[in-house]
């Protein structure tokens, strides 16, 4: 049996410490990150009576090395090599009550090739953390030596195009409606009656899964049918998102090997629902399989969509894109859907730049992203558009992007097959007039106008939607200067 | 049968052909040319008209090349690509004649 202390003297140094306190490791401005270690940029919104630099400091305390009291085991490690370090703050322009820290942690902390490690530390316990009011990841700049143990997208957007033969446009695409209740051979007509029109894709509904009214193996079988006429028919490579998101992970890797069967190009995965490390087994599979990953970002606006607290997006796509998928919904900043026009033209930069993605040319975000030779992700730009806004999504998001119509399509007053022949008339039209130096913001309607005199299908969808738009403010919008 | 880019337009015009391939070099992209007898969705290989036109770098130049395809492969579709070295691989295709 040990002898215990029998005495007032003390063993080591124990109680509550101030974080920030001298001596310790969280709070170290001026502090030079090395090369290898991984940055993070917080938003911090302390509770009152707080000071930022002790906030600061627990943030980088609670999500790396520490304990809230001391404890004598401290003893047995080197505080120096394991503790997240406060190097920078900020103040938050507009925000007197705010402070974006930024804080470097050592590479040794986080497990190679796991995401969900990496997040169990820097979106794990210190978001309850009572001394701040709120706290918001608001970006993370992942070193090479990380980022490489990361396998990234299965195949990217060049090796894609490749695989579709098709060049030089945005792809199209659209999702069924409705989500919910069509029969398989129901929902098999609407795909291909939308890919017979010229679509390149169609698209599951992230709920849609294998419910009673429509059984995974049914819905695989029709919709595979559906494809394979419409590529017959048009001369045309096609494909459908089949969801693969499924209750546990062998189920999913079931569903995927009966898509790989039928021949499909293209699956489909909730991302962030079936969690980081299913869904990395999941592209792990893609790569292998030569299968092509659309993900669908279901549960993100519950994330991300506080200002002041949560994940920001952007740090979301980009875990996508580290983890590996070949598309991602992003926002489409003309439909209905939230995202601020800047942030969302940052986030589609980050998701595409192969070589340094700077933070220049990504509005948003705080620091210089390397890709090494990790392939870019298309992002998809989906929800509320319809062929009114072709000129601007051009000239917006250049070709490297997915445009989809789902309403815009389905909803066309002659069917489908007549709305994706009138998206697919509007987009080549706007590219060709991009391509002959046309303005397409000035000139966009015109431009629609004349192809539409080619193409019933194209004036029709311009009579029934020529009146929408959806212009609310973003409720998360980039900080503005304050001047 | 369609044949992706463009095929959803009225053929286009040799002039709107050549606002096109002004486009593709002033991107600095090669533009080459191909030529199939058929159409095909499987076909990932359409038969090469001589090599990319690595070293051409005008218009009229590469629309003399199409005519002189067209003269020998009349009955075949043909269609003009662009390469980037950039980015390694194809960026551009579309059909300019069809049987």
């Amino acid at each position: 049996m040990s002898d215990t202390n029998d005495n007032d003297k003390a063993l080591f140094d124990a109680g509550v410490k101030e974080y920030s306190a001298a001596g310790r490791y969280y709070y170290d401005i001026g502090y030079k990150p090395t090369e290898t270690q991984v940055l993070a940029a917080f938003r911090i919104t302390p509770q009152e009576g707080v000071s930022f630099e002790e906030a600061a400091a627990a943030v980088a305390a609670e999500s790396s090395f520490a304990t809230w009291t001391t404890v004598w085991s401290d003893y047995l490690v080197d505080g120096s090599r394991y503790s997240a370090r406060t190097y920078e703050m900020k103040p938050v322009p507009g925000h007197p009550d705010q402070v974006m820290a930024y804080i470097a942690y050592p590479l040794d902390l986080f497990e190679e090739g796991s995401m969900g490690n990496l997040m169990s530390s820097l979106v794990g316990n210190v978001f309850g953390f009572k001394p701040l009011r709120a706290l918001r990841l608001e970006d993370i700049y992942f070193p090479p030596a990380l980022l490489s143990t990361f396998q990234g997208p299965p195949h990217g957007i060049q090796v894609e195009r490749d695989r579709l033969d098709k060049y030089g446009r945005p792809l199209l695409g659209a999702t069924m409606k409705p989500k919910l209740g069509l029969s398989a051979k129901n929902y098999g007509r609407l795909v291909y009656e939308a890919l017979r029109g010229g679509l390149d894709f169609t698209k599951d509904d992230e709920n849609i899964t294998s419910q009673p009214f429509m059984r995974w193996r049914d819905r695989c079988e029709f919709v595979m049918h559906a494809v394979k006429q419409a590529e017959a028919e048009t001369g045309e490579r096609k494909g459908h998102y089949l969801n693969v998101t499924a209750g546990d992970m062998e189920e999913m890797y079931a569903r995927a090997e009966l898509a790989k069967e039928l021949g499909s190009r293209i699956i489909m995965v909730d991302y962030l629902i079936v969690g980081f490390t299913a869904f990395t087994s999941l592209s792990k599979w893609c790569r292998r399989n030569g299968m092509l990953l659309h993900a669908h970002r279901a549960l993100h606006s519950v994330l991300d969509r506080q200002p002041n607290h949560g994940i920001n997006w952007r740090v979301l796509a980009k875990m996508c894109r580290i983890v590996g998928a070949d598309h991602l919904h992003n926002g489409t900043v003309v439909g209905k859907l939230e995202g601020d026009r800047a942030s969302t033209i940052g986030i589609n930069e980050m998701m595409r730049e192969t070589r340094v993605a700077t933070v220049e040319q990504c509005p948003g975000h705080h620091f210089n992203q390397p890709w090494l030779s990790m392939p870019g992700m298309f992002p998809v730009a989906s929800g509320g558009i319809h062929v009114w806004n072709m000129p601007e999504l051009v000239s917006i998001f250049g070709d490297e992007v997915i445009l989809q119509f789902g309403g815009g399509t389905v909803g066309h007053p002659w069917g489908s097959a007549a709305g994706a022949t009138a998206n697919r008339v509007a987009l080549e039209a706007v590219v060709q007039a991009r391509n002959e130096g046309r303005n397409l913001l000035a000139e966009g309607a015109d431009i629609l106008k004349s192809a539409a005199r080619h193409s019933g299908e194209l004036r029709a969808a311009m009579e029934t939607w020529k009146d929408i738009t959806f212009d609310y403010e973003s409720v998360d919008a980039l900080d503005k200067p304050v001047s | 049968m369609k044949t992706e880019t463009f095929s959803y337009l009225p053929t286009l015009t040799s002039e709107q052909i050549e606002k096109q391939i002004q486009y593709f070099l002033n991107q600095g992209w090669v533009v080459g040319i191909e030529h199939s007898s058929r159409l095909d969705p499987k076909l990932a290989f359409w038969d090469w008209w001589k090599l990319p036109l690595f070293n051409v770098r005008t218009v009229g130049e590469i629309m003399s090349e199409i005519e002189a395809c067209k003269s020998k492969h009349g009955n075949s579709y043909i269609r003009i690509t662009s390469y980037d070295n950039a980015r390694q691989t194809q960026v551009m295709g579309f059909v300019v004649h069809r049987p």
